[in-house]
Order: structure tokens, then sequence, then C-alpha cells
């Protein structure tokens, strides 16, 4: 097993607050890794210091070390653009720009010189609407605006967005909070299809949704990691009470 | 009784009837648990003794004086004033001044009989307007007063004379629009029977000193001012104004930190609170001689003092809060989800800035810039200062130029009559300024609306 991402004790600060308190994790390719856990338990804290998205929220701190592929992300030299390239993200509520579905895709390439020339970038483009499971939905209607597309297309068009740039890891923040269960359904097929290729790590509230797309789960309560293991483990057999009531859904 | 005497009356008379109201409604309880309060039975009561007894003042106060000179002249002493002219109102007036005490002594025997007229006439209006205001004040008082009982809904007849008193309010402010409006047509369309539209609109001659009275729209033709409008208000200030605001609303709302933000946006929503008189001499006195001298090294033998490129400059900065104000809203009103899905794909901040978050806000920016085009082409007092009186057609900023406004204070200050072709091109001017700014204000309008359809 290869380890993509690792967070060794980290905690981070919100101003006076304590949002994650001593938290190491590792994340890699061959499995899933769902971040649970009830609302203020610094799950999407974590997912955010991963690409550094925190560094522009006013009063955050970080402590302990973050690595990708045995680099750290807040060492000097590492150029936090091609960080987030590496490691693209996908948010809560389907956030494409009031651009062509063509143009939203290709985005990223475009700022990082990905393609060389139409074709090269017509390419990509398709590549990562299949790889969304977009593409036969949209391919007739490429110039219309990403805007206009049901919730969960809106949702798959930001992850081919993010997969265009080809990243390794790709994080995902509630991604199906936002949409219905049959477009949730999609989303949950495409991550077990995505799985393999890149190392990822979902934050849910959705417990049957952990069980259903993870194969390694990270239970989180107030700042802490409480247990980390197999999502088969987790939900069978949880070794502490806190889990357990959470899963069973006791509070949260 | 005076009638500041009268209002003060009026208002004592009212806070009497709404104690009096109030202690009623105690003494029954209110109106039951979620009924009008005490207090509301005494607004209703007050409101009433106040509104009518003011209105009836207001009109009484308008109607009063020429009441008072009818009655006079059923006298029979004013028989011998002559029938109209000068002479005749001025007796009137002597005799009123004499009447009121401002005037000591009269010139003339006629106006002090009839001054006295005048006095006795005086009392006994006063006596009617203040018994009729007391009265119904009183009235309507005691009536309100009658109607104060547990299940009188006090609340909603105070919110309807709430609703009343509003909606006068916005009324006010409409009603005088109009009537600005009105008298601009109304002069406008006296000029424009002496000039043809065509004439005024696309004559490239402006010289109202020497009219030709029997061609007076040969010399009253307006292109060269609305060119020098357009070419300082939009033109110049706009290049110094769009770049400079946009960059500063850029660098304040994605890149400075919150402290430098803290300082730095008050300081530049001073430069709006500087007054415009306080630009102009700024204008003329600093920034125009060292546009003349820079005119001078260029080689441009007709570099002015008074030059398009002076006072479109300072145009410029007293816009530069404007613009930056409205782009920071423009910006700030695009999703920080759409700021964030580009920065988590490794755009840096001035991509996503170019991107994403200029061609979101963009329609809003115009929109603010529209308006600030607007807001430049009517301002006044810098060009006053800053700009020439002689209107030339010139696309050469060192050169004098002049604008409409510039134009309108030169027209109506001096000594004029009030009916000649060159007085009233003023208004025509103002018309057709007011054209071009109702314009770009609904232009922007529309275009800001549909901005924020988009979003929210």
């Amino acid at each position: 097993m290869t380890v993509k991402m690792s967070a060794r004790h980290v905690s981070a600060y919100y101003g006076d607050l304590r949002a994650l308190d001593d938290v190491s994790i590792d994340i890699d390719t061959q499995h899933v890794t769902a971040l649970i856990g009830p609302s203020g338990c610094g799950k999407s804290t974590l997912l955010r210091l991963l690409n550094r998205m925190n560094d522009a929220v006013p009063g955050a701190r970080v402590e302990g070390s973050i690595e990708l592929d045995g680099q750290d992300i807040h060492a000097r030299d590492m150029d936090v653009v091609e960080l987030r390239a590496r490691v693209g993200m996908v948010f809560q509520k389907p956030n494409p720009f009031p651009k062509s579905i063509y143009d939203n895709v290709a985005y990223g390439p475009r700022i990082h010189g990905l393609a060389r020339g139409r074709g090269e970038l017509d390419a990509v483009v398709e590549t990562s609407l299949r790889r969304a499971g977009l593409w036969d939905e949209v391919k007739d209607r490429l110039d219309d605006r990403g805007t206009a597309l049901s919730g969960g297309q809106q949702q798959r068009l930001c992850i081919a967005r993010a997969l265009a740039v080809d990243p390794e890891v790709i994080l995902m923040d509630e991604p199906c909070s936002a949409l219905d269960p049959i477009a949730t359904a999609r989303i949950e097929e495409l991550i077990g299809a995505l799985r393999g290729r890149y190392a990822i790590a979902i934050v849910t509230h959705n417990m049957q949704q952990a069980a259903r797309v993870s194969q390694r789960t990270a239970f989180f309560y107030a700042g802490r990691l409480v247990e980390y293991g197999d999502t088969s483990d987790i939900f069978t057999n949880p070794r502490a009470t806190s889990t357990k009531d959470y899963i069973t859904g006791r509070y949260g | 009784m005076k009638g500041s005497t009268l209002v003060i009356l009026v208002v004592g008379l009212a806070v009497l009837f709404w104690q009096v109201a109030r202690a009623r409604a105690y003494q029954f309880g209110g109106s039951g648990k979620f009924g009008s309060l005490p207090a509301q039975h005494g607004w209703f009561a007050a409101l009433w003794v106040l509104l009518p007894s003011l209105a009836f003042l207001a009109a009484w106060q308008i109607n009063a004086p020429g009441m008072v000179t009818d009655a006079v002249l059923r006298d029979p002493a004013a028989a011998a004033l002559p029938p109209t002219g000068l002479t005749r109102a001025s007796l009137l007036a002597e005799a009123r001044a004499l009447a009121n005490g401002t005037a000591t002594g009269a010139f003339h025997g006629l106006a002090r009989d009839l001054a006295r007229r005048y006095a006795t006439v005086q009392v006994r209006f006063n006596w009617i307007a203040t018994a009729a205001t007391l009265g119904l004040a009183l009235s309507a008082g005691f009536a309100a007063l009658a109607k104060v009982h547990s299940g009188f809904r006090a609340r909603s007849q105070v919110e309807r004379l709430v609703t009343l008193l509003l909606l006068g309010a916005s009324l006010v402010a409409i009603l005088t629009t109009a009537g600005i409006l009105a008298s601009l047509f109304w002069e406008s369309g006296r000029f424009f029977s002496l000039v043809s539209p065509g004439q005024f609109l696309l004559g490239t001659h402006w010289s109202p000193q020497s009219i030709d009275p029997a061609a007076p729209g040969d010399s009253l033709g307006s292109l060269p001012l609305f060119w020098g409008t357009f070419f300082i208000g939009a033109g110049i200030a706009m290049a110094v104004a769009v770049p400079l605001g946009l960059l500063s609303a850029i660098y304040l709302s994605q890149y400075a930190a919150s402290t430098t933000r803290r300082v730095l946006k008050p300081a530049l929503e001073v430069l709006a609170g500087v007054p415009t008189v306080v630009y102009g001499y700024f204008a003329a006195l600093t920034v125009a001689p060292a546009v003349r001298h820079l005119g001078m090294a260029l080689g441009y033998a007709d570099a002015s003092g008074e030059s398009a490129l002076a006072a479109g400059l300072v145009m410029g900065i007293m816009i530069v809060p404007f613009i930056s104000s409205v782009s920071d809203d423009s910006l700030a009103a695009v999703p920080s989800a759409m700021r964030e899905a580009s920065l988590a794909l490794g755009a840096t901040p001035a991509e996503t800035v170019r991107h994403v978050l200029l061609p979101a806000a963009l329609p809003g920016i115009a929109g603010g810039i529209m308006l600030a085009v607007s807001r430049a082409i009517g301002e006044t007092m810098i060009v006053v200062m800053a700009a020439s009186g002689v209107a030339t057609l010139t696309a050469n900023p060192f050169a004098s130029t002049s604008t409409v406004t510039r134009q309108i204070v030169d027209l109506l200050t001096g000594e004029q009559t009030f009916d000649s072709p060159k007085t009233l091109a003023a208004f025509a001017l103002g018309l057709a300024l007011f054209g071009v700014t109702l314009c770009l204000n609904l232009a922007a309008l529309g275009l800001v609306r549909r901005y924020r359809e988009r979003y929210d």
C-alpha cells in the first residue's frame, strides 16, 4: 500500500479555537477514505488543510506536518499552486463557473498550460467528462452554460473540472449533501470508478454513504481522531463507544 | 396669533390628547391581551389632533395673503388705486409693510389709509385662523377620544395614518421632481420656438455672447459643448478613474490583509467626502498650470490653462472612490464558492481575478461605470473653475474645452432677461443633459439588476 498523503500530529486553530487536536492519518490510492463525525468535529478542517485551502482564512493556524509523497506541503519550496493542482477538491455545493460546460472543464488545463492546441484540449475535456460520467449527457451541448445543468450534473461537472488537471488526490467535502438520492447514487458510482487511479478522501454526514463508498473510515469527535481503520471494522465492530453511538445514530 | 405660535399650540394639544387617550386606555386595561396598547390609543388621538389642523394651517398660510388683499381691495379707499401696473403693486406692498410694522413712514397718503385697512383685516383673519385651527384640533381630538374604548383597534388606525404620512413624504420628492421637469420642459419649449432643435443639437458653433437676434440658432449650436462634456467626463475622467478604481478594488478585496483593508478603505472613502469646490480649485490652481507646462513641453503651442485634461484628471480622481466602491461590491457579490473553486484548481489569485471574478462581476462594474459617467457629465463645480468658457470642438486634451454645465452657469449668471434665447438656451441644455444622464442611469440600473438576478 503506497501512502499518498500523510498527516502527523496535526493541530489546527481558528484564532483561539482549536479545531483539530493532534491528528495523524494516511490517505492512499487503493482505498477511498471517508471522514465522518458530528458537525464541528474537525473533519472538513482536515480536508481543507490537505490542499491548504485554509491559507486564506483569517486567523487560521496549523501545527504538525502534512506530506504529499513524502514532501512537506508547508515547506518553503512547496508551491501552493502546484500543490492545489496535484490535490484537487470538490465542494459541498456544486460550484461551476458561469461559463460554458467546455470552458469549465478546460479552465484548469488552460491556466496550467496542460494542452497544446485545441485538439489536445478537446481530448482532455472529453476524457475528463467521460471519467466523470457526464460525457454522454452533455456532448451535444458543450457550449451551454455549466450553471444551466441540474444539481447532480453540476456536481459531476465540478468533478470533471477537478479531474481535468490530472490530480493525484481528490478531496470531496460532502459532495452529495445538496443532491437528490438518484444524483447521489451516480456520484457514489463515480467515486467507486475513480478509486485506484486517484487517492480519494470524502467527508460525509451520511453513514450509509460512508459504508458504501469507502474502504477506510476515520471517525472524528471534538477535533480528535477517535478511530481510524477499515470501514467494515468500524461499522461492524467499533472500538470506541463514541464511534458506536455515532454510527448507530445516537447523535450527530 | 402667528403661525409658529399656532403650531406650537397644536403640538401641545396633541401631547395633551396623547396623555388623556393613553390614560383612558389604561383605565380599561388596553384592548384585551393582544389588542392595541394604551400608547397606540394615545398616538391615535395625537395624530387626529395634529394632521387635520396642520393641514388646514398650511393651506391657510398659502392662501391667506391673497384673501387679505382681496378684502382690502373691497375697501372704498382702494377704489383710488390705479387699476393695474407697477404703481398699484407698490402701493399695496407699501401698505402691507406699514401694517406689519416693517416700514415706518409712508410715502403715499393712500398707502397709509390702506395700511390701516390692512391691519384690521389681518387681525380679523388671524382670529379666524386661530379659531379654526384650534377648533379643528380640539374637535378632531375629542372625536378621536370618543372612539377610545376597549374594542377599538387603535393600532391599525395608527398604522393607516402612518402609511398616509409616509406616502405624503415620498410624494413630496416625486412631485418636486415632476415640477422641476415641467419647468424644464416649459422653458425649453419656449427656447425651441425660437431655435429649431436640429440647429441646437447639431450646430457646431456656440457663442452666446454674440447672438444675431434675427438668427439666434446660428450661434447656439450645442455640439461643441456636448463633445467637451463627454471628452472630459466620459473620456479623460474615466481613463483615470476606471483603472485606478478597479485596481484598488481588486487589491482591497482580494489581496490586502484585513488590517491594510481597514486603513485603506476608509482613506479612499474620504476622497468621496471632499467638496467638489475643493477639487475645483485644486484643478484650477495646481493641476491646470502643470498640465499647461506639460503641453508646452510636448510642443502644443495652444496648450491652455483651462484645458480639458486638467479638469478631466481631477474629475477622474473625484470619481475613483465611486468606481472602487461599486467594483468592490460587485466583486464581493461573486459567490466565494467561485473563488474557492478556481483556487482549488491551482489558479493563482491573479488568474482567479482575471478569469472568474472579473467576468462574473463585469455587468455590475459596467453599470457602476455608467453611473459614474452620468455623475461626471453632470458635475459642475470642477469645470466651472477649471474648464474654459469658450467652446471649441477639439480632441486635443491640452486645448481649452467647455462643458454643458459650465455654459449653463455662464448663461444664468450676470444680469439677464429671462426670455432671451441666450438664457432660455440654459434650460434647453439642462433638458438635453438630463435626457442623457437619465438614459445612462436607466441603462446602468438595468445592467446591475440583471446581474443581481443571476446569483440570487
